[in-house]
């Protein structure tokens, strides 16, 4: 056998395909070359998102990156013999990935490298793009910046869709010693997994994203507030975080800007209310998550009581790209209020299920039956959950709806962190009015009653109505009025949007609550 | 299994060393001892309040916010179920309720013999392959009821 060169396969690090045995193949392909002397380069990259074909392996041949999957470990072998690290076929060959359908049409801007680059390779990162955001802001005045994400028509896609821009204008004009730039990746909606594909895919970009916003706001410190549930993430992170160290993309005077800007994780505990601004902030200053009131905006008073910019993680990881390529390349994309792209993440009983990120504009129904290809289950879609577990349940007959913020706020619906959950026919959604307020019992904060005392009360009185006991009408009458309470009387989201799903479950489907 | 005086002073003043010089630092602290024993045991409290300056329902308060933090320590295996909507839109109160008859527990539970906890999550961001969970620490997703049986037979969980 003639010496071979060296072939880079790519089999995806990324939790998600972690959990469809990536690990294994990995393993298995490692051992199964060095016993046949064949030298490959193995690269742990994130997932392309087309989560049904994981673990999606990627071979590098002559003629371009050539998939294969969902491969398991016991595929290894076979998949060696049929000459897969040549492109050659095999029933699980996919071809170019990005020819695939589900990929050809997407816009991908924000996830971009996700898939495509090695995670802890900064070298990797800057050759596709990377770092072109920061040294674009290195030259310019702060207020420059401000005025480009102004300018972006950026909208916060942790779900409050607040202007980014403005945010970044109320921190920068503020005067104080020290101010900070607070990461949001407590990423804890049901149907939700974009955050966590960016920082296990491509973490340099939000590394980026952050530093970026130190320049501009005037923030030297950053935090990411990472939910403990994201292991995964935790060391992509932490090994990307060490790299840009090292290679001065931050910490002091970075890149010879005379500037200073580094970044610390710090883990969340398992509570979803630290999704919160205020209670993330409370949290990380080592206490208990309670929200608090605002004003004071965080913006002017956060994190150690001083001025803080606090975005998600898809926020802060788009800022690089809006820099590199400029306001009005982001701007053009979408429509009305919601410019840019959005990132859809697609879960629940769906048949192919994953990230989908397109500009603003795509309906319900396209995602999921386009994209999707209908329930896993083969069933009829009875229900679709959007915007996460405070997010309304949208029936067949709504789906035609886009996939933006003011489309679905006329519908009293929330976009949210974008997540889109499908159930079948088989769904009770009496039951999953019930789940929406035990969850918000399981995690009000505690701080204010409506949210504190009402979900607890509402979780009763849907058992009286699941169990049918007393009077029904009256029963369902009193759970609209609870709602009205807790979405009127509530501090924050948690228990201000519980009545979203519950209202939603109860306006579409009210045969399941007789 | 109860922790000696001297593990748990040791696992406090090394956390309270650790992050020495950082502002709030409570929650690492807490992260960092259970790392190490497994919980925060109860006789922890007044040393970590008491090592910040804070008192000790101060502390107490912070641990008992958070899922995360126990008082005692897990059993030998831990089954982390999601239960939140993606996975329940796949069939995971069946599989729930499936993981309680197998292992004989109810959420938030030990078994008697140490073997298995079994704790509900909500989310593991794993949504396009419901029903996740988190096995000893390791992220499953398509989770049914045979890869449940074959984890508690392999620990010997008499069935």
């Amino acid at each position: 056998m003639s010496a071979r060169a060296l072939v880079t396969v790519f089999v995806p690090g990324d939790a998600g395909a972690v959990s469809l045995g990536a690990n294994a193949v990995a393993d298995v392909l490692a051992r199964e070359c060095r016993r046949r002397e064949i030298p490959i380069r193995l690269v742990r990259n994130g997932s392309r998102g087309l989560y049904w074909l994981e673990p999606l392996v990627e071979v590098v041949t002559a003629a371009g990156r050539v998939a294969y999957g969902p491969v398991r470990a016991s595929d290894v072998p076979a998949l060696l013999d049929a000459g897969f690290l040549e492109g050659r076929p095999h029933a699980l060959l996919l071809g170019d990935i990005e020819n695939h359908e589900w990929l050809r049409n997407q816009q991908r801007v924000t996830a971009a490298r996700i898939g495509v680059v090695d995670p802890s390779d900064i070298d990797d990162y800057i050759a596709h793009g990377g770092y072109a955001g920061l040294q674009a802001a290195l030259a310019m005045p702060p207020i420059e910046i401000v005025r480009t994400v102004i300018g972006s028509g950026l909208r916060g896609r942790g779900g409050a869709a607040f202007p980014s821009g403005t945010k970044w204008q109320t921190v920068f004009e503020q005067v104080a010693a020290q101010k900070y730039v607070a990461c949001n990746a407590d990423e804890g909606d049901s149907g939700t997994f974009a955050d966590r594909m960016l920082m296990e895919g491509d973490p340099f970009a939000l590394i980026e994203g952050m530093t970026i916003a130190g320049l501009a706001v005037g923030a030297t410190q950053g935090y990411i507030y990472l939910r403990v549930e994201y292991p995964h993430a935790a060391r992509a992170l932490a090994r990307a975080l060490h790299v840009a160290r090292e290679r001065g993309y931050l910490g002091k005077n970075l890149r010879d800007s005379g500037r200073d800007f580094d970044i610390a994780v710090r883990l969340g505990a398992g509570a979803y209310i630290c999704g919160e601004e205020t209670s993330m902030l409370e949290s990380l200053q080592g206490r208990r998550g309670e929200v608090r009131v605002r004003p004071p905006l965080p913006a002017v008073k956060g994190l150690f009581g001083e001025p803080t910019l606090v975005h998600n993680v898809v926020t802060l990881a788009t800022i690089p790209v809006i820099l590199a390529r400029g306001a009005t390349a982001y701007r053009e994309l979408g429509a009305g209020q919601s410019r840019g792209t959005v990132l859809l993440q697609l879960g629940g009983n769906v048949k192919q299920g994953g990230l989908v990120e397109l500009a603003f504009g795509l309906t319900v129904r396209q995602l999921v039956y386009g994209y999707g290809g209908g329930t896993a289950s083969g069933r009829p879609v009875r229900a679709v959950q959007v915007g996460g577990p405070l997010g309304a349940y949208l029936p067949e007959s709504e789906l035609d709806t886009p996939l933006e913020y003011e489309a679905l706020s006329a519908r009293s619906a929330l976009l949210g962190h974008a997540g889109v959950v499908v159930f079948d026919d088989t769904v009770d959604m009496a039951r999953m009015a019930r789940f929406a307020l035990e969850f918000c019992a399981i995690e009000s904060c505690g701080k204010c009653a409506p949210c504190r005392i009402g979900s607890a009360r509402g979780v009763e009185l849907l058992d009286r109505i699941i169990a049918k006991q007393g009077n029904g009408d009256a029963n369902v009458a009193l759970l609209a009025e609870l709602c009205d309470t807790m979405q009127n009387g509530s501090l924050c989201g948690l228990g201000g949007l519980t009545p979203f799903p519950v209202r939603s479950a109860l306006k579409h489907f009210p045969e399941d609550f007789r | 299994m109860s922790l000696a005086p001297a593990a748990i002073e040791r696992s406090v003043n090394n956390a309270v060393a650790r992050t020495r010089g950082e502002p709030g630092p409570l929650l690492e602290i807490l992260h960092a001892v259970q790392n190490d024993l497994g919980c925060i045991p109860p006789e922890s409290v007044a040393l970590i309040a008491a090592a910040l300056n804070l008192s000790r329902a101060e502390v107490h308060g912070v641990v008992s916010f958070y899922h995360h933090f126990r008082d005692h320590p897990a059993g030998e295996h831990t089954i982390q179920l999601c239960r939140a909507e993606a996975c329940q839109s796949m069939q995971g109160d069946a599989l729930a309720d499936f993981a309680k008859r197998r292992l004989q527990l109810g959420f938030g539970e030990t078994r008697k013999d140490g073997k298995v906890t079994l704790e509900a999550v909500y989310c593991l961001g794993n949504c396009a392959c419901a029903p996740s969970a988190m096995i000893d620490g390791q992220l499953r997703g398509r989770v049914d009821a045979q890869a449940l049986a074959e984890c508690a037979d392999a620990w010997g969980v008499p069935s």
